[in-house]
């Protein structure tokens, strides 16, 4: 596991409250995200991941406070000033989103082609790159429908990537993929936060991912309707004194029964 | 093997026996095979005696309980859950081991009561409800067709910025390809009005003032209409499906956080699309309806040439050009209207359903209204 980077806060989050019609899902959360780190937003189903990590790509505003990108507000702002913001970050949506009437190259090409003046040539090539970087350059003419789902995953990476952001928000990276390709995913993720210093925050529940990829992680909770424990995977591991994070990261089940469950094999970090 | 020989053969697998109460004690004795099958054969009689017995102790003897499954252990919890209710004593003597570990899992602490469906709405209530819905959707009509004009008028000052080949895949696919639909419906309509209209006019001898009855209902009044319809039913609701499905599929969401925006990314293309083919489809509509007209007139004795020149007769240009302004409307409408409803959708599969038959519901609703301004307004307009 590299360090943990020292580096400026990239993403902070201020006293965010996020509500549906009215009903309070998380409440006064404040949290920084530091430029060129892998962070993982963790927690149980329902307990608001998603809607925080749509809330920090300015899909929703917040209910309350704010969510600063570099600097920021981007609910505070329109036009051409939320654009410059959009432009230092990509998603990759759970379903990977790649639009379903275009070949995968098209798709990598379009914010290329929205954004810049630069000749079809040009962004060919530099599509055909980024699909390179994930291992789909075989796969360029295909349609989204005739990928795999992991290929699907790795396509919209490209696409997220196609005008080099700073950050990139990932929505269940390895969700509904076989062990194998999720690892896949992971190295993917380190190397690029590795080669390219891009920040990942990564919504997941995937043990074996949080380990090998995130410096650091918040638990969310549904009750609680905010964080519960913030840190390093193995400092909530070894040293949380909540009971809910140490089921979470002991893998125990929530009943008095499910004292045996195994513990996760460490010896990868 | 029939179902009845089956249901008889299980009822032998299970046997239910009760006993008292005696003294306040109800013994109930249950054997055999207590699974999925055989359960619901003395479910019934199983919690009607319980509750009847109205005992303070209930005994259940369950040793000759050779197998037991989930839906045995439902009934036994069932049962528990019935008797403690009352405050009564229950036990359960000699069932196995294996049985018992699976009963002591399963403890029912859950509402076992579903909360079923919200009480009805009274009429006042609903009304109030639905007219509010009427009232927000007309407040989304409004800034969508705002943000559409926005669209549009950033077409007009950037037309480089419109993806033309979207817009026109989208024109092949509602217009050229409706031409054969438009072409048989316009056709018959021309050829069955042509017919009805022969009948009664032959009593007077005016048969050719059936040009006349083709003519201006094909070119100005039901050729457009028919033709929006057709639209509305074939691409209108092709509109919201896609753009129904990629918001399901977040590609929506895609779009946004990519600093596209979906109005002028999806909607554009396709209204303009819709814009420029639905007059050249009603044109191509009256065309066909005064085909199907001559082949009655001509049935009749009436030469191409004096039909031709009744239509030139009856039809203005006013009314030509009135019936392809009103196309060109209906166009921007159906097309708006199915994108909107496309971009509202909710999640799942069947929010697209409900979007694209709502697509089309509003897509008509909206031609209809329209259609009544319009002969309004030309009324006035003398046209």
């Amino acid at each position: 596991m590299a360090k943990q980077p020292n580096g400026r806060p990239i993403i902070q989050v201020q006293d965010f409250t996020a509500a549906y019609d009215g009903h309070v899902v998380l409440e006064k959360l404040n949290f920084e995200i530091y430029a060129g780190e892998v962070f993982a937003i963790l927690g149980g189903s329902g307990c608001g991941k998603s809607t925080l990590l749509k809330h920090m790509i300015g899909l929703y505003k917040p209910a309350a406070g704010r969510i600063l990108i570099d600097g920021e507000d981007i609910a505070a702002v329109s036009g051409d000033e939320r654009m410059k913001i959009l432009r230092k970050f990509g998603v990759l949506y759970q379903s990977g989103a790649l639009f379903g009437s275009m070949t995968l190259i098209e798709n990598v090409s379009l914010p290329l082609e929205e954004f810049t003046d630069l000749p079809p040539e040009a962004i060919r090539l530099i599509a055909m790159m980024r699909l390179q970087r994930v291992g789909l350059a075989q796969a360029a003419d295909l349609m989204p429908a005739e990928l795999s789902g992991g290929m699907q995953k790795r396509g919209a990476i490209a696409r997220a990537m196609a005008l080099d952001p700073q950050i990139l928000f990932m929505d269940e990276l390895s969700a509904g993929l076989d062990p194998v390709t999720s690892a896949d995913l992971d190295q993917l993720v380190l190397s690029l936060s590795h080669s390219l210093k891009i920040t990942f925050v990564i919504v997941t529940h995937e043990l074996p991912s949080i380990y090998t990829i995130a410096h650091r992680v918040i638990m969310l909770d549904k009750q609680q309707k905010g964080i519960i424990a913030m840190g390093t995977p193995q400092e909530l591991r070894d040293h949380s004194r909540d009971p809910r994070v140490r089921q979470f990261f002991l893998r125990q089940t929530s009943g008095e029964h499910g004292t045996s469950s195994a513990q996760p094999n460490s010896s990868a970090h | 093997m029939a179902p009845v020989d089956m249901a008889a053969a299980s009822h032998n697998d299970v046997n239910f026996h009760s006993e008292g109460p005696r003294d306040g004690t109800l013994k109930v004795t249950i054997d055999g095979r207590l699974d999925a099958d055989t359960t619901g054969i003395i479910w019934r009689r199983a919690v009607s005696t319980i509750k009847a017995a109205n005992a303070q102790n209930v005994v259940i003897d369950a040793a000759g309980i050779e197998y037991c499954d989930g839906a045995g252990i439902a009934l036994l919890v069932q049962l528990r859950e019935l008797q403690k209710r009352k405050g009564g004593n229950f036990e359960i003597a000699g069932l196995r081991p294996q049985f018992a570990e699976l009963l002591n899992d399963s403890s029912a602490n859950f509402p076992t009561e579903t909360k079923g469906m919200p009480p009805r709405e009274g009429i006042a209530e609903e009304i109030g409800h639905n007219t509010l819905e009427v009232w927000r959707d007309i407040q989304v009509l409004v800034s969508f067709v705002g943000e559409l004009s926005v669209g549009l008028i950033r077409t007009l000052i950037h037309p480089r910025d419109v993806r033309w080949r979207d817009a026109l895949s989208v024109a092949e696919a509602a217009g050229v390809n409706a031409l054969p639909i438009v072409a048989l419906v316009s056709f018959l309509m021309g050829l069955i009005m042509a017919f009805q209209a022969a009948i009664p006019l032959r009593q007077f001898g005016a048969q050719l003032f059936i040009a006349n009855l083709i003519g201006l209902s094909m070119l100005r009044e039901l050729g457009p209409l028919m033709t929006a319809v057709i639209l509305a039913g074939r691409s209108g609701s092709a509109f919201a499906a896609e753009l129904g499905t990629m918001k399901v599929r977040e590609e929506i969401d895609a779009l946004k956080t990519m600093g596209l925006d979906p109005v002028r990314f999806l909607v554009v293309p396709r209204v303009i699309a819709a814009v420029f083919m639905t007059p050249l489809l009603t044109l191509f509509a009256g065309l066909m309806g005064l085909i199907g007209g001559f082949v009655v007139m001509s049935s009749l004795g009436f030469p191409l040439i004096t039909y031709y020149h009744q239509v030139q007769y009856a039809v203005s240009y006013g009314s030509l050009v009135g019936g392809l302004v009103k196309a060109f409307v209906f166009g921007i409408l159906v097309a708006a209207i199915g994108c909107l409803r496309g971009l509202q959708t909710g999640t799942g599969a069947t929010a697209v359903g409900q979007s694209t038959t709502s697509a089309v519901v509003s897509g008509i609703i909206l031609i209809t209204i329209t259609d009544g301004i319009f002969a309004l307004v030309y009324y006035y307009l003398g046209v």
